[in-house]
């Protein structure tokens, strides 16, 4: 009971944000309120029980990301522009992708249900052998490192080619500009 | 940002607790949650706050930027190298079973300790640079701008 109220609460106050990031023309207001959308994301992942994921959503959605956020709006503009066109074609396109996205979820298991395809497959084994075969009472962080070690090699392997992508897209432009103001002089 | 006092003096107090909370995260992840990816935003956040309270040049001088471009890599080298160890051992690659085959659990309990270690450090390095090289870019903004 008390859980349904907390998810209604945290679900109408992401759709109030989500609204006033659409209405608000301030950029520095958006980036602030998309914090706050993403710590209110990161509060209903808790009461899914998923705090690893909510731990990631806190630090890199409400924390990394308002940072770099801000750094882009002090290199752009601080205010949206007017767009000239009408807001229907989008909004159509919205509402439909929401509709077959809410049709798309009505096949799916009940939340925590033992017989979902999911918790079938793969699931009962790494739930037993993590405890028999790793001892570490942390499921998620044994699958993260070991069962899926590939995997996550992987996402180490996402992470460094962005950063170097971002690196070779900002410093080497700024060092490029210097290199050329040089020559003129 | 010479005139926030509060700010200034808050933020000394809490980049040192951020840094230790980093750790914990990072080593403590196989018992609570958390682990390299978190541990590795938290401490990246630390220098961050710092850069942005006293200015890009202090951050640096704490925390170069050639060191963060080498822990860029150095994270991805040290996970890939935890199943290069593991292969040059006789064991698959990423099998930490090698690190102790006595006690399997106990090898696991290393190479899970090694790997969080890589992405740990590769994401610290990623998240820093990528502020360095926003915050390095003019115009600087003036805090009435906001």
């Amino acid at each position: 009971m008390i859980e349904t109220l907390i998810n209604i609460v945290l679900f109408a106050m992401l759709v109030l944000t989500a609204l006033a990031v659409v209405r608000i023309n301030q950029l520095f207001a958006v980036v602030m309120l998309s914090g706050v959308f993403s710590l209110l994301s990161a509060l209903l992942f808790v009461t899914l029980d998923a705090v690893d994921v909510a731990f990631t959503e806190a630090a890199v959605g409400a924390g990394i990301s308002t940072v770099l956020m801000l750094g882009t709006i002090a290199l752009t503009a601080r205010t949206q522009k007017k767009s000239t066109r009408s807001g229907m074609v989008p909004f159509i396109v919205v509402v439909v992708t929401g509709a077959v996205l809410v049709y798309g979820t009505l096949d799916m298991p009940g939340f925590g249900d033992p017989n979902a395809p999911a918790s079938l497959h793969v699931a009962p084994e790494y739930m037993i052998g993590s405890i028999k075969d790793i001892d570490v009472p942390n499921v998620v962080t044994s699958i993260l490192a070991s069962y899926r070690g590939y995997d996550t090699l992987g996402e180490t392997a996402v992470v460094f080619t962005a950063g170097i992508g971002v690196l070779a897209l900002l410093s080497g432009l700024t060092r490029r500009r210097r290199e050329d103001e040089e020559e003129d002089v | 940002m010479h005139h926030h006092l509060i700010l200034r003096v808050v933020t000394k107090m809490l980049v040192g607790a951020i840094i230790l909370f980093a750790f914990y995260v990072q080593f403590h992840g196989d018992f609570s949650p958390g682990g390299g990816f978190q541990a590795g935003v938290i401490m990246a956040v630390a220098f961050i706050l710092y850069g942005i309270v006293f200015g890009l040049n202090k951050a640096e001088q704490v925390f170069p930027s050639w060191l963060v471009h080498k822990l860029v890599a150095l994270g991805v080298l040290i996970y890939a190298g935890t199943g290069v160890a593991s292969m040059l051992l006789g064991y698959n690659y990423l099998d930490y079973g090698a690190f102790n085959p006595q006690h399997p659990s106990h090898g696991q309990h290393w190479g899970i300790l090694a790997v969080e270690l890589g992405v740990g450090v590769t994401v610290t390095g990623v998240m820093v640079a990528i502020y360095y090289a926003f915050a390095n870019r003019p115009p600087p903004m003036k805090d009435e701008d906001w």
